[in-house]
């Protein structure tokens, strides 16, 4: 039993980290509709910058964290500008294909800095002690990153449901023509859209490497959003919080019950990918996803 | 008695469809081919193990411009397709005995039905949902290679054997080179052709506006699913020559990694053209050995450069990816037209 309790629980810290990502996925989609391929990246290039702070140059928590959300939104504004905006009416392929180059240079300037070894965070952002939860022992970092995660997510629901930049940027993300003739500015949309996603993003690069520690293979949390998003929908941000908790939990839930019951390694890479063949088999536009309707 | 066409003046359709226009094109391009089957005897053997690099990615980025160029589907599972073609023609060979030559085919075949079973989200899918569907691809295949280690191996890979006839074995760079380059050619034709065929126009319609094209009476799914096996077919048969090229195949060579490199090729090269898929191989085959070549250089001015430049190479393969689609996002097929198309009529300009 104390087994299965650990694997939904560390399912959900993970979840909630998915979601966060997925969080800064879909709004990148939904109001410039462009696929980020890169997400992964600039959640890892979140959890280095940190790192350097607390690590290097001994800054204390709270201001590292500061000083790290103040470089995502440069670095957002910095790559919206360059990058995206010149892209703006080329085909999808073209978008994906930009947003893959980048993350390639962003990587190769991680290694290129940091180099490639594994880093910890020291001293850490949360206690480890475990405290014990009815009869289980949970590490307090768990309990904290999916804490803090399910507040942020709260946090930008309340933001896109009452706030006037919230609404402008669902707005943004009905028809752009529509925004702009109400005299809101599209471009100041977009580059919003990128600093949250850049901002949310490097958040759950620091929790995760707060978990696991911190080197360049957190880049493929990018990629694993993917389930997360289409299962959520890829134009929902409800749909990316649930999306997130669901993968990471079916993930770690497969991997722990493949493992003991058949002996078998490594599914935890690869089952939210069959389980995204399958949602786009049965249902491709998600739970909450708009449907594409076409008429002739 | 011309020797040139001087404009464009053609009397039937036959003429306006042939694929060697002039007899200055057929000339040059009959030479072009001569010239391929003499170049081993000439050039060093590092020249022709780059052109044997070339010519298979030729053949796979021809492969993946059919689905994604010209059908409009995007397809990030491209190095897992290569994977299966060489595992499967390993295990062909390796296990049943098999010749290469039938075991090629083979593997496309086995390449091809794969390809299509995940070609099969394109019936209710397109565009972004169908490159993340075959993004899954690439990660469920990877994990295969890895772990059905009875046909792959697992992580120490597979010896494939060289291709032979009665007694000659193909193990040299010189030797395989006449195989990879025949191929390449056949596979350049056979594309070329296709697009003037039924099937292929009615991909590039598909491609263009599905809609108009269904209700033209193009059967959506079977075509997008025909394209996937085609490509994929093809793809199988890079994977072999890879294979037969190498003659060690380990799932390493098979990642995302491979995929996006094939993706860039028909990117930079131009999509939907059999012409940029060339360009686009040698570019991609080419720029990686340079910058290698530059970091060697320059280590030896500067010793602590190698290792800096070395962790940004990587980095400058994706600037460039970057700045192309940037700057150039037709290609270098489009501009080569471009070109030609300026000397046409110098020096005036309209």
């Amino acid at each position: 039993m104390e087994f299965y309790v650990q694997l939904l629980i560390s399912g959900l810290v993970l979840g909630s980290i998915y979601a966060l990502v997925a969080l800064g996925f879909a709004i990148i989609y939904k109001s410039t509709s462009v696929v980020n391929f890169a997400q992964g990246e600039f959640l890892m290039v979140g959890a280095y910058f940190c790192f350097s702070m607390v690590v290097q140059y001994q800054v204390p928590w709270l201001w590292a964290f500061l000083i790290t959300m103040v470089f995502s939104v440069v670095l957002a504004l910095l790559v919206e500008r360059l990058v995206l905006r010149p892209m703006i009416g080329e085909p999808v392929i073209s978008i994906i294909m930009v947003t893959i180059g980048l993350s390639s240079v962003l990587r190769s300037v991680v290694t290129a800095v940091w180099g490639t070894q594994i880093k910890t965070y020291d001293p850490p952002l949360f206690p480890d002690t475990p405290i014990n939860l009815a009869g289980i022992p949970i590490s307090q970092v768990y309990l904290w990153s999916f804490g803090l995660s399910v507040v942020l997510l709260v946090l930008f629901g309340l933001f896109f449901k009452y706030t006037k930049a919230g609404i402008a940027m669902r707005a943004t993300a009905f028809s752009n023509q529509v925004a702009l003739s109400m005299g809101i500015s599209v471009k100041r949309i977009f580059a919003l859209a990128w600093c949250i996603s850049l901002v949310v993003s490097s958040i759950g690069g620091i929790l995760i490497g707060n978990i696991n520690g911190i080197n360049i293979s957190l880049g493929h949390f990018g990629l694993k959003v993917f389930p997360a998003v289409i299962l959520g929908g890829l134009d929902s941000i409800l749909g990316a919080a649930v999306g997130g908790i669901i993968i990471g939990v079916l993930e770690n839930f497969s991997d722990g019950l493949l493992k003991t019951w058949f002996g078998l390694q490594g599914i935890k890479e690869v089952a939210p990918f069959v389980f995204l063949v399958i949602i786009l088999m049965v249902k491709p536009y998600g739970l909450f996803g708009t449907e594409e309707i076409e008429r002739v | 008695m011309s020797v040139n066409h001087c404009g464009d003046f053609k009397q039937t359709y036959k003429d306006d469809m042939r694929v060697l226009q002039t007899r200055f094109i057929r000339f040059w391009v009959y030479g072009f081919v001569v010239f391929l089957y003499v170049f081993p005897l000439i050039a060093s053997t590092y020249v022709v193990s780059l052109t044997n690099m070339i010519g298979i990615a030729v053949i796979g980025a021809l492969g993946i411009n059919i689905v994604t160029g010209f059908t409009g589907q995007i397809s990030l599972g491209q190095g897992a397709f290569l994977g299966v073609g060489a595992f499967s023609c390993a295990f062909f060979m390796n296990e049943w005995g098999i010749p290469f030559w039938l075991a090629m085919p083979m593997a496309g075949l086995v390449t091809a039905a794969v390809g299509m079973i995940f070609g099969i989200p394109s019936l209710r899918l397109k565009g972004l949902y169908l490159a993340i569907a075959t993004l899954a691809a690439q990660f469920i295949l990877e994990y295969l290679f890895l772990h059905l280690e009875g046909i792959t191996g697992g992580s120490n890979g597979v010896m494939f054997p060289s291709p032979q006839v009665g007694e000659f074995v193909f193990d040299t760079d010189q030797s395989i080179y006449y195989v990879i380059i025949t191929v390449a050619v056949l596979t350049t034709i056979y594309t070329t052709n296709l697009f003037r065929s039924k099937d292929g126009r009615a991909f590039v319609a598909v491609r263009d506006h599905y809609l108009s094209a269904e209700i033209m009476g193009i059967h959506l799914f079977k075509y997008r699913l025909l394209s996937f096996a085609i490509s994929s077919f093809i793809v199988g048969i890079a994977g072999s020559l890879w294979g037969a090229y190498t003659q060690y195949i380990t799932p390493e060579h098979f990642t995302i990694a491979e995929s996006i490199n094939y993706l860039a090729m028909i990117i930079i090269g131009g999509m939907g053209s059999v012409l940029g898929s060339i360009y686009g191989a040698i570019f991609m085959t080419l720029v990686p050995n340079l910058l290698s070549y530059g970091t060697s250089v320059l280590a030896n001015v500067w010793a602590g450069a190698g290792d800096l430049i070395m962790s940004l190479k990587e980095g400058i393969f994706g600037l460039i990816v970057v700045l192309f689609l940037i700057f150039e996002p037709d290609g270098l097929a489009h501009r080569w037209k471009l070109i030609k198309a300026y000397w046409k009529l110098y020096p005036f300009s309209y």
